[in-house]
């Protein structure tokens, strides 16, 4: 064996090693949710087990409905990122190809908002929210996801449009074409990539965020983040039951994003590597 | 038809003034060059013609109407970007057609004109082509086409063959002078480079830091430059200069001081000069001639045979270094000591500011019209 093979061979024994050990959590996790609950608590743990889909038959048909849940997951973040991406869109426009000497501080300015906690503004949201009725509705967790998730929506959104070259949008304006027509038939396709890796960030953000629908639902617009923490109730822990509904929460997200990985990967680095 | 007139146009980034106060009439139909080193605003004040940029100050007409306010695409110019900025997810036909679209001709009638356009510029066999599968050549090619298919009052074309090799940049420059002769349309075209300002223009516009620093046609500026920066900035190799001053003036005449001791005589306008005034010598290295009597003296420190020329890097007696342009087949080498003779017709003389001192006779080519009658320029 040759130095560069051996290199070689470290490197991706080290790299298995690193994302085993990411993952080790989510296929323990996947492990105990096939077990029973007194085998999920063994100590030392046991690695092999005859399976069983009881905690699934549970936790999915039982006290909690699954199903209502993972509708309302799906509702909050693909409509939350969709109303993002049609407010952000114009926006990061204008700071991209029309910027002024006051562009950078507001992006920062945006941005800023997301230092302060969230638990900082919990008090006068739950008030609006109930003072409009839109306390365990399902279109009110989307307006706060809508706005928790714009200042990074629009901060990735104006540096794809940057990588944009200008005078693309400029021959377009010669040729005849209005904003709209600019952004619609140039911007849109050019930076679709960056696009859909925002979209995609939006989702799995809205997806995985627990604070406020923790605070702000009820069972009518509870979504899966919601249902987990049901999970965890004053008549003691079920570890196998808590598994097998957290397995269900983040698979149709763990799904997604292996299926989109390329995208996500391309938008997390767009710019670092050229 | 179509003019182009600029009133006194300024434009300022912030409190840069980049456009000093710029006026210029473009006439019908006439090839028109701005031309200047980076940083001139030569590219800004086709952006302001173009309606790209807004103006701060002054007024741009086009056909005598004011359209400071009238948005880029209303004004019916086209442009040529340097980077020919083709929409990458669509085909040459789309690229060419995508105005016509935008202004909701029907599809036929887009197709006949596009397919006109391809058929001037031979793209017809890549229509179907992205700009990516295209070389740089092509997209120059698919740029113009772009251009032409709006049928526009005047076409823009900035710096267009500077992402060119330079065998490709000779070729496309024939090729706009032909199309230029065959549409007969205004246009103006930005370069920093002196040849492609030279070959293409009806009419040269020297810019330098936001002014004009001269207009005319490629021989007049050649010939009668009005000041030391167009008199360097045209012509390759550039002019050379040196410090010499008035010894003696007579009507009409002005004998200055050469390199050695020397003195020759230049004719100028009378009243011009004043004795003693120091002045600069400016010559090109074309009209210095090898000569044994010559009456500067100087070292040959390297010699460029280029072929059909060959250039003399000469130190003359003083320590300034001369060009001097000669035939390809000069047998001198380097640190060879020769003779150059300055034929005073030749000779250009600039005042202390730098203005040059006005001679009584023009060259017999610096007002001669560039195209000839058949092509109809104005």
């Amino acid at each position: 064996m040759n130095r560069t093979v051996r290199k070689k061979a470290i490197t991706t024994a080290v790299a298995w090693l690193v994302a085993l050990l990411i993952f080790f959590p989510i296929i323990w996790m996947g492990l105990a949710s096939f077990k029973t609950e007194i085998e999920a608590v063994a100590t030392p743990p046991r690695l092999f087990f005859s399976p069983t889909l009881e905690n699934y038959r549970d936790v999915a048909f039982g006290r909690a409905n699954y199903l209502h849940c993972a509708f309302n997951s799906i509702y909050v973040s693909f409509g939350s990122t969709a109303l993002a991406l049609l407010i952000a869109v114009p926006a990061a426009y204008a700071m991209a190809f029309f910027p002024t000497g006051r562009t950078k501080d507001m992006l920062l300015w945006m941005l800023s908002t997301k230092f302060m906690p969230a638990v900082g503004v919990l008090v006068p949201i739950y008030l609006i929210f109930r003072d409009t009725g839109l306390l365990d509705v399902r279109f009110g967790l989307l307006v706060v996801y809508t706005l928790v998730n714009l200042p990074i929506v629009v901060w990735m959104l104006f540096s794809f449009f940057k990588e944009v070259p200008p005078e693309i949008l400029e021959a377009g304006r010669m040729d005849g074409a209005h904003a709209r027509d600019e952004v619609l038939l140039l911007l849109l396709p050019l930076a679709l990539p960056g696009i859909a890796s925002t979209a995609l960030l939006a989702i799995i953000l809205s997806w995985n965020e627990a604070f406020w629908s923790l605070n702000l639902t009820g069972p009518a617009a509870a979504p899966l983040t919601y249902y987990i923490a049901s999970f965890s109730s004053p008549e003691g822990l079920f570890w196998a039951k808590l598994s097998a509904a957290s397995t269900l929460a983040i698979a149709p997200i763990l799904v997604f994003g292996w299926l989109s990985q390329k995208q996500l990967v391309r938008g997390l680095t767009f710019g670092a590597v050229k | 038809m179509a003019t182009v007139t600029l009133k006194d146009v300024r434009k300022k980034f912030g409190d840069f003034e980049v456009i000093k106060g710029v006026s210029l009439e473009v006439l019908d139909r006439e090839f028109v060059v701005f031309v200047g080193p980076s940083g001139c605003g030569k590219s800004t004040l086709l952006r302001l013609v173009a309606g790209l940029e807004e103006i701060s100050s002054g007024d741009v007409l086009i056909d005598g109407v004011r359209v400071n306010d009238v948005s880029p695409a209303a004004r019916g110019l086209a442009m040529v970007f340097q980077s020919y900025a083709l929409y990458p997810h669509m085909n040459v036909a789309e690229n060419m057609g995508f105005s016509l679209r935008l202004a909701r001709v029907s599809r036929e009638e887009r197709d006949r004109k596009v397919r006109e356009a391809a058929h001037i510029l031979q793209l017809e066999p890549l229509l179907h082509r992205k700009p990516r599968q295209l070389s740089g050549g092509q997209r120059q090619r698919v740029a113009i086409g772009r251009a032409i298919v709006r049928n526009p009052k005047v076409f823009l074309f900035d710096e267009p063959l500077s992402n060119l090799d330079a065998a490709l940049r000779v070729q496309m420059r024939v090729e706009l002078t032909r199309l230029h002769d065959a549409l007969q349309t205004t246009m103006i075209y930005v370069t920093h480079d002196q040849v492609e300002a030279m070959t293409l223009a009806d009419k040269i516009v020297v810019l330098q830091g936001g002014i004009i620093e001269q207009v005319g046609s490629p021989m007049e500026l050649f010939h009668h430059p009005r000041n030391l920066f167009v008199a360097g900035f045209i012509g390759s190799p550039k002019m050379n200069f040196l410090k010499s001053g008035a010894r003696s003036v007579r009507d009409g005449a002005v004998r200055v001081g050469l390199p050695g001791g020397a003195e020759l005589e230049v004719l100028v306008e009378a009243g011009k000069v004043a004795q003693g005034a120091s002045l600069t010598l400016g010559i090109r290295p074309e009209h210095i001639a090898l000569s044994a009597q010559g009456a500067v003296r100087g070292e040959v420190l390297v010699v460029e045979r280029l072929g059909t020329s060959t250039l003399l890097h000469v130190r003359v007696e003083g320590g300034d270094l001369l060009t001097v342009s000669t035939d390809g087949e000069c047998p001198v080498h380097m640190h060879e000591q020769v003779g150059l003779s300055l034929p005073t017709e030749r000779v250009h003389l600039f005042d202390q500011e730098g203005v040059v001192v006005p001679r009584p006779s023009r060259h017999p080519l610096a007002d001669v019209k560039v195209r000839g009658p058949a092509s109809g320029a104005a």
